[in-house]
């Protein structure tokens, strides 16, 4: 087994989050009553022709700088003709051989290290309708509402050497283009997909195996056991001495195995020929330059800006800028509360162990970013203490209601009052004698220990500071 | 004299001075229809009677230009019962200048032949001998304005569809330059051969009909952003000076003896008006059909695509799974013309085959463009024949689809460079059926073509001298 390497190339597809469709001026919002967002155009009318939509084409160029490629001054769209109901025109605007963007190139974190992947192209295409199986007829209906909602395909070089680093690939893809806000990249909507091609080879090998390919794969976990389920199944094969066949497979995620998709006699010849009702896409130099100075800052950037300018350590940073919507959500806590430290150690521990806890994802946290913030300053003001305060973020994800209307609320502020906490130690002490005796002996738990007895007493409240400060007082 | 026998800028003059109204032209109108349709059989939709404003002219459409609430059939069965939601742009344009739509033509299946005999309702019959065809594939369109049954029409031409017919049916027809015309509404055959024009009376009313349909349109990205030019005033008899080419391989084999005569009269009368007229040389217009029906069918075979009995259109009622409700409802709702066009531009498209057809057909495209510059550097307007022959007769041809091709043999080439050319009357045959002659300008230059056509049309006097007799 460990004779053999895998090899994976990703094709990922993403739906741009323009208002419009590509080539009509319907609106791409999801969901929506079936065929409500469609026209003579998306509906493929007799007569109709397309129109393509700048803000596909701005987009996409955004996404090709932000992937380091070079954007070809002239474009073209082409025609791949299949038929499938969910596809109107039986023709699929698309680019073949004169994509938008060509070789770029990604880093990502691996464990052996920074490792570089290559984007072979970037092209613009639209997307087709949805197939909905009717319960009650037997027979299927077409839903148009997405046919025509604007594409990219992201293609990768075949440099990916395990399922892991092809899951870190695709995480990568997915925060750049949340960066460069360009797709919203739910994938549970299907606006973020994949066609993983998997081949196998015998280590030292410069020559790559035959490949096969699973399409639309739509959650990383899948996309891991895809890839692990079909190399082992592509070694057994050549252990056998046999051939891997070049095809398209079918990921099945309850079987957890992949299936043949088609019959080979019925391999598809989809006649690609340039759109001859669309001009070619021609762009000026000063076009894309004011493209790039659109780009937001970059998740390499922001790292280095939080290990320097908030002392982050290199792990939390990188963490914390691995998606814009956690780094985002970071930065605006931090305006709030003016402690990055915290802030940072309140998301990576707290916050993202109680969405694990919840399978949540990090744009599902139910609270604001100020609101993280305000927790905080709260903490640092010693309104509250830090154990209240897990306590209160725990209220914050079941209602929406701020720090401060909980700790109202429940009655949770911190007992600050000099005299009201000199009255809590003197009591503990006089019921404790012996954590007196074994503090005095050296024992320095002992004061742990009674401080956790003056807290109890309080429910919590007391300031902990304070307790600490007058139990030594005390002992002296 | 009829009001239906005037020409519409004839029309016009009497509405203006308020001798007549609107209602006057359109029952005129159906009156005629009532009289010559059952012989002509032009009409896939015919207009119904209506209380109209009092200045509106109305309009034949050829039946594959959409129309809003009224069938759009393409003449196919595919299409039998489809009613387009929304207007095609020239239809709107049209209403703008209270140009209203009169009934839908009939055509050859899709645009797709030279007869209109491939249309799945009917036969259209040339209005000059009812025996014979009225050319295709407008042949409704050209038969309605030579009948006197409309008093203009729009056709299409992908490859001589307005000018073939015009010329067999005594009519004037204009291609305009590609992208001159907006093709949102247009059903597509060939998508970048395809334009609207103007089947008329005379070289007048086309230029007032062209005035109405030009134009850019955001909904059509190959229609061209120019500044608009008013052809009325392209309406001129003078043309001293012009030079006409006259490329000798359109006068050639496979030409009718009596339709080459014709032209070289028609190039006797321009020399007699001041033009200069000579031979020239047109080397790639030999390998222009072959280049046009391979692109042609190309395009064809992916935008018929959207007829597959999904959403709109002839569905099959026998099928038990999605394969065969395609191929059977294709098989069934389509016409032999259109689906030996289809498979093959399916087959020039495949790959392995795609550099030896459709690539190298690009490639020629490219050539014939080139070539048509390098005259055009040399002449004002190229005139030929728009047809080899004179219509010929029904059945003749219809089983026979390289004879019928070959009767694109002069037009297809202008389609293959994007330029305008019109077809204009200049004679009649021993059998009594017109002759048409093609002028043929640079693009984006209908006015030159106007022009000339105008001061033959003034020097012929072809309307005033002849008329279609409706031979049996």
């Amino acid at each position: 087994m460990s004779d053999y390497e895998v090899v994976i190339g990703l094709e990922v597809h993403a739906e741009l989050s323009t208002k419009t469709k590509i080539f009509c001026s319907c609106p791409t919002e999801f969901g929506g009553e079936p065929n409500t967002h469609c026209c003579p155009v998306c509906m493929a009318l007799p007569g109709a022709l397309p129109v393509l939509n700048e803000k596909v084409v701005e987009y996409a160029i955004k996404a090709g700088l932000a992937m380091n490629c070079k954007i070809a001054r002239k474009s073209k769209n082409d025609r791949k003709n299949y038929f499938y109901p969910d596809l109107p025109k039986s023709y699929q605007i698309s680019q073949f051989d004169m994509p938008l963007c060509n070789k770029g190139e990604v880093k990502i974190e691996t464990e052996n290290g920074t490792k570089t992947v290559g984007i072979t192209r970037i092209h613009i295409e639209e997307d087709a309708g949805k197939l909905n199986h009717d319960e009650f007829g037997g027979g299927s209906l077409v839903d148009l509402n997405r046919a025509g909602v604007p594409l990219i395909e992201i293609v990768s070089e075949p440099d990916m050497r395990s399922a892991e680093e092809a899951e870190i690939y695709l995480r990568k893809i997915k925060s750049i283009l949340e960066y460069i806000e360009v797709s919203d990249c739910k994938m549970q909507e299907g606006s973020l997909r994949a066609d993983v091609n998997v081949s196998i080879r015998k280590k030292g090998e410069t020559k790559y195996g035959t490949r096969t390919e699973m399409k639309n794969m739509n959650s990383f976990r899948s996309i891991v056991r895809a890839i692990e389920y079909e190399a082992k199944r592509q070694i057994n094969i050549l252990e056998r001495g046999e051939k891997v066949e070049q095809e398209t497979l079918r990921w099945d995620d309850v079987s957890g195995k992949t299936f043949s998709m088609r019959d080979k006699e019925d391999a598809q010849d989809y006649r690609y020929f340039p759109e001859p009702d669309l001009a070619l896409i021609e762009l000026s130099d000063e076009y894309i330059e004011t493209v790039r100075k659109t780009l937001p800052e970059m998740p390499e950037s922001r790292k280095a800006r939080y290990i320097k300018d908030f002392g982050l350590p290199e792990y939390d940073a990188n963490i914390l800028t691995s998606s814009k919507y956690l780094s985002d959500f970071f930065e605006e806590a931090e305006k709030i509360c003016k402690n990055a430290k915290a802030a940072s150690n309140w998301l990576m521990s707290d916050i993202m162990g109680i969405l694990n806890e919840k399978e949540m994802e990090e744009s599902e946290i139910p609270f604001k970013a100020e609101q993280l913030g305000e927790l905080i300053k709260l903490i640092d003001k010693g309104t509250i203490s830090t154990a209240i305060a897990k306590k209160v973020l725990i209220e914050m994800f079941e209602k929406p209601q701020s720090p401060n209307e909980i700790i109202q609320q429940k009655g949770w502020i911190q007992i600050s009052d000099e005299g009201a906490i000199k009255e809590v130690v003197k009591k503990v002490l006089e019921a404790n004698p012996q954590s007196i005796i074994d503090y005095k002996a050296g024992k320095d738990r002992a004061l742990g220990f009674l401080v956790g007895q003056a807290m109890k007493e309080t429910k919590g409240k007391a300031n902990p500071q304070m307790l600490n400060k007058m139990f030594l007082e005390e002992l002296v | 004299m009829e009001l239906y026998e005037l020409t519409v800028h004839e029309l016009q003059e009497k509405l203006q001075r308020k001798e007549i109204t609107s209602l006057d032209i359109t029952e005129s109108y159906l009156k005629r229809i009532e009289e010559k349709e059952p012989e002509v059989e032009a009409f896939i939709t015919k207009p119904e009677k209506r209380e109209d404003d009092s200045t509106s002219i109305p309009i034949g459409i050829k039946d594959n230009i959409c129309t809003r609430d009224i069938k759009t059939t393409c003449a196919s069965r595919m299409l039998e019962t489809f009613i387009p939601p929304y207007n095609a742009t020239v239809i709107e344009k049209l209403s703008k200048e209270g140009i209203k739509v009169f009934g839908k033509l009939n055509m050859d299946e899709f645009a797709m032949g030279g007869s209109t005999e491939y249309s799945y309702f009917k036969k259209t019959k040339n209005p000059w001998n009812l025996s014979k065809v009225p050319g295709g594939s407008s042949g409704g369109s050209a038969a309605a304005v030579a009948a006197d049954m409309v008093p203009w029409a729009l056709g299409s031409d992908t490859g001589g569809s307005i000018r073939q017919p015009a010329s067999f049916c005594g009519v004037v027809g204009l291609k305009p330059t590609y992208g001159l015309v907006s093709r949102y509404g247009l059903v597509a055959f060939a998508s970048s051969l395809d334009q609207i024009g103007p089947i008329t009376k005379d070289v007048t009313d086309c230029a007032i009909l062209l005035n109405a349909i030009a134009g850019y349109d955001e909904m059509d990205s190959t229609s061209a952003k120019r500044e608009k030019i008013d052809y009325t005033k392209a309406i001129d008899k003078n043309i001293n000076g012009m030079k006409i080419g006259i490329p000798k391989e359109y006068l050639g084999d496979g030409i009718n003896e009596e339709v080459k005569q014709a032209i070289l009269n028609v190039a006797k009368k321009y020399e007699k008006m001041g033009a200069k007229v000579e031979e020239c040389e047109l080397s790639i217009a030999e390998y222009s059909l072959a280049t046009y029906y391979i692109i042609a069918c190309a395009e064809a075979s992916s935008n018929l695509g959207r007829f597959d009995g999904i959403r709109y259109g002839y569905r099959s009622e026998n099928f038990t799974n999605l394969k065969e409700l395609y191929k059977n409802s294709r098989s069934e709702g389509f016409g032999e013309e259109v689906k030996r066009r289809i498979i093959l531009g399916t087959y020039v498209l495949s790959s392995g085959y795609y550099d030896a057809y459709y690539k190298k057909a690009q490639k020629v495209r490219t050539l014939v463009k080139k070539q048509f510059e390098k005259l055009f550097e040399k002449y004002d307007i190229l005139l030929t024949p728009t047809a080899p022959t004179t219509a010929f007769g029904i059945g003749e041809k219809s089983n026979n689809p390289l004879e019928m091709y070959l009767a694109d043999l002069c037009t297809v080439s202008i389609n293959i460079a994007g330029l305008p050319a019109m077809s204009i009357p200049c004679g009649i045959d021993s059998n009594e059926l017109p002759i048409g002659a093609q002028l043929i300008g640079k693009g984006f230059n209908e006015e030159t073509i106007l022009k000339a056509g105008y001061a033959l049309e003034q020097e012929l006097k072809f309307r005033q001298n002849y008329k279609p007799q409706f031979k049996k």
